[in-house]
C-alpha cells in the first residue's frame, strides 16, 4: 500500500498508483532557484534558445547566499539572476531583502501539504516538514523543468522512522536528526524518503520539523515528510492561497526500512568533524575548545533556535576568546527576534547579529583560519567548508552552540535548565 | 559519442562530498578551466595538474554527497574525467554527472578491485569495467536506456536541442 512520497508521486503524474523504482514524468508545483545555482540556470537556458519559460508563475527566485555581494564576481552573479528574472517574466522574484531560501520560500505561501517541489539546493527537502514532497535538483535538471514543465523522477522507497516518547528539555530537532545522522550514516537512506511517526511528533514545533527534514539529505535522502497536522495548518494559515489536500500514509504502507528512535533517553548530540553522520552524545566531546560559535542557516536560524539561545544567554557574556555568529533566517525572523529583545540579549552577550543570510554556513564570511575550531548550528561540517582545510568544525544544536559559547568549550546544554 | 572509454584510475575513498571536489567559494568564477583548478584542492590539491583527459575516478560509496551544485561533476568534466566507478552514488550528484553527459556506473566493492594508476577500459553501454592493468572485467550496473541516451548525447541539453531541432523538422 502507498506510502506519502508514492502518492504524491502518483497525483502528480496523473497516475492511479506508482510504484518504487518506477520512472515518472512529473509535474512540478514550485521550483526554487536562488543565486548560487541560479547563474549556471540562466547561462543553461540560454543554449536552448527558447522565447520562454513553461510555468513561469511556478518560479520562485532570490538571492540568498553570497548577500550582500562582496566581490565583482558575486556581483555579476547576482546581476544575471536578475536579469534572467526580468528576461522571463518571472514574477516571484525576491532578491536579497527576505532572508535564506528554505523559510522565506514556506513563509510566503510557496509550500502546501502534498505538494511536489524542487529547488536548485541540496537542502531543499526542508519543506517537507510540511508534508509536502521536495527535493534538490542541480541546474540543468531546473533548465529542463523551465522548458518543458515535466521533470523525470525516480519513485523513492520509503523510511519509517518512528519517534518514540517525548523529547525532554533543552533537547532539539537538531539533536533528532543527528541522531539519526549516528545510527544510519550519511548513505543509511540513499535514494529514500523518510517518513516521521510517532508519538514524539505531535509535540514537535515546525520549526523542529523543518530542522529535521532539513537535514534528510545529510543521511542520503530524497525526502523527509511529516504528515500535517493542526500545528502544520496553523503555520500556513494566511500565508498559503493554494487550496490543498493532506496527503497520508496508509495504515498498511509498505516501508522498505523502519527504525525505532527512543525520544526519553536522547541526549544533545554533536557531530564531530568532518561529517554529519559523525555524531555522539556531547558527553564524550564535553570540554573541546572552539574559537567559533554559529546559530543560523537553514537549519537553525528560526525563532524556537533563537528563543533557546536567548534563554541561555539571557545576562550573561560569552567566555572572551570566543566569536558567535547568530542569524536569523528570514527578515520576518529578525524582526521578531528584534520586536521580542533576543537581539539585544545576543548583542549584550558579546554575539555578532548579522542579516539574514546563508553566510558562515559555508565560510562566505565568519571565515575559519588554519588550526581554529567552529562549533556550528547548520547542517554540514565537511572538510574546508567553513575555510581552511586545517579547521574543524563539530555540528550541534543552538542550544548547545549557546552554552558551549559562554564556557569556550564544547557543553551540555542541560547544565542550564532549571525546573 | 563513443560508448568506450580508456583511461587511468584515479582512487578516492568512501562519502568523497561536493565541498571537496569543489569549495563554495569557487562557485563564483566565470572561467571554467580557472574554476576547475580548484577541483579536490582541500584533499588533492596536486590532482588537477597531474589528470590527463580521459582519466576515470574509482572511489568508494556515496560519491558526491552534500550540495547540488552542478560544478562538482562540472569541474571534474573539465579537467578530463571520462567515468566515475564507485559502489553507490549520492543521488543529486547522480542526475547532475548524467546530465552533463558523464558516464556513472556502480560496482560494488569496486575500491577493491582498482589500484591507482591501473589502465581501465569502460563500456558505458554494457556496464561493464575492464581492468588492463590486471586482466579482469568486472559487471556494473547498467544504465537505464533513457539515461544513456543522456550520455550519448554528450548531456541532456545537447539531448533537448537534438529533440528539439528533429520536431521543428530540421
Amino acid at each position: 500500500m502507498p506510502t506519502i512520497a508514492e502518492k504524491i508521486f502518483a497525483i502528480h503524474s496523473d497516475a492511479p498508483k506508482v510504484e518504487p523504482g518506477q520512472i515518472v514524468n512529473a509535474d512540478v508545483d514550485i521550483i526554487m532557484m536562488h543565486e548560487m545555482l541560479g547563474m549556471r540556470v540562466a547561462a543553461t537556458y540560454e543554449e536552448l534558445e527558447l522565447d520562454s519559460i513553461a510555468y513561469p508563475d511556478r518560479v520562485v527566485v532570490l538571492l540568498d547566499h553570497w548577500t550582500p555581494a562582496n566581490s565583482i564576481d558575486v556581483a555579476i552573479v547576482h546581476k544575471t539572476t536578475h536579469e534572467f528574472v526580468k528576461k522571463y517574466k518571472i514574477k516571484n522574484w525576491f532578491g536579497m531583502t527576505e532572508g535564506i531560501c528554505h523559510q522565506v520560500v514556506p513563509e510566503l505561501g510557496f509550500v502546501w501539504p502534498g505538494a511536489l517541489i524542487v529547488g536548485t539546493d541540496s537542502h531543499t527537502c526542508t519543506y517537507g516538514a510540511f508534508g509536502a514532497l521536495s527535493t534538490g535538483i542541480g541546474s540543468t535538471d531546473c533548465a529542463i523543468l523551465l522548458a518543458e514543465g515535466k521533470l523525470w523522477f525516480k519513485v523513492p522507497e520509503s523510511f519509517k522512522i518512528n519517534l518514540n516518547g517525548s523529547v525532554p528539555p533543552y533537547i532539539m530537532g537538531k539533536d533528532i536528526i543527528l541522531k539519526l545522522a549516528a545510527e544510519i550514516g550519511v548513505e543509511g537512506a540513499n535514494y529514500q524518503s523518510l517518513e516521521f511517526h510517532g508519538e514524539a511528533v505531535k509535540d514537535l514545533s515546525i520549526d523542529s520539523r523543518m530542522t529535521i527534514c532539513n537535514m534528510a539529505i545529510e543521511v542520503g535522502a530524497k525526502a523527509g515528510i511529516f504528515e500535517p497536522d493542526q500545528r502544520t495548518l496553523d503555520w500556513l494559515r494566511n500565508r498559503v492561497k493554494q487550496d490543498f489536500e493532506i496527503i497520508r500514509a496508509d495504515s498498511d504502507a509498505t516501508y522498505s526500512n523502519e527504525i525505532n528512535l527512543e525520544m526519553n533517553e536522547l541526549e544533545p548530540q554533536v557531530a564531530k568533524p568532518h561529517s554529519p553522520g559523525n555524531s555522539v552524545p556531547v558527553g564524550e566531546v564535553q570540554g573541546i575548545k572552539f574559537d567559533q560559535g554559529f546559530i543560523g542557516s537553514c537549519t537553525n536560524g528560526r525563532m524556537e533556535d533563537l528563543r533557546i539561545a536567548a534563554k541561555i544567554l539571557k545576562g550573561k557574556k560569552i567566555q572572551k576568546d570566543v566569536r558567535l555568529i547568530i542569524t536569523p533566517a528570514s527578515k520576518e525572523i529578525y524582526l521578531s527576534a528584534m520586536k521580542d529583545g533576543l537581539l539585544k540579549i545576543f548583542i549584550d552577550a558579546g554575539a555578532l547579529v548579522t542579516h539574514s543570510t546563508c553566510g558562515v554556513c559555508l565560510g562566505i564570511f565568519g571565515t575559519l583560519a588554519p588550526g581554529e575550531v567552529s562549533l556550528s548550528a547548520s547542517n554540514r561540517n565537511f572538510l574546508g567548508r567553513q575555510g581552511s582545510r586545517d579547521a574543524q568544525i563539530y555540528l550541534a544544536s543552538p542550544a548547545t552552540v549557546a552554552a558551549s559559547a559562554l564556557k569556550g568549550e564544547i557543553t551540555d546544554p542541560r547544565e542550564f535548565f532549571t525546573k | 559519442m563513443s560508448s568506450v572509454i580508456t583511461g587511468k584510475v584515479w582512487k578516492f575513498g568512501d562519502n568523497i562530498d561536493t565541498d571537496v571536489i569543489i569549495p563554495g567559494r569557487y562557485l563564483t568564477i566565470r572561467d571554467p578551466i580557472q574554476m576547475a583548478s580548484h577541483a579536490f584542492e582541500p584533499i588533492r590539491p596536486n590532482f588537477t595538474k597531474e589528470i590527463a583527459a580521459g582519466d576515470i575516478i574509482v572511489s568508494g560509496s556515496n560519491f558526491g554527497s552534500g550540495s547540488s551544485r552542478e560544478e562538482a561533476p562540472f569541474v571534474l568534466k573539465t579537467v578530463g574525467i571520462a567515468a566515475i566507478v564507485a559502489p553507490s552514488f549520492a543521488r543529486i550528484f547522480y542526475r547532475n554527472a548524467i546530465n552533463l553527459g558523464i558516464p556513472l556506473l556502480e560496482l560494488k566493492n569496486a575500491p577493491e578491485y582498482f589500484e591507482e594508476g591501473d589502465i581501465v577500459e569502460i563500456n558505458s553501454e554494457e556496464g561493464t569495467i575492464k581492468n588492463l592493468t590486471q586482466n579482469v572485467t568486472y559487471q556494473g550496473t547498467k544504465l537505464p536506456s533513457f539515461l544513456m541516451e543522456i550520455i550519448n548525447a554528450g548531456g541532456a541539453i545537447a539531448a533537448i536541442k537534438e529533440r528539439i531541432k528533429r520536431q521543428r523538422g530540421q
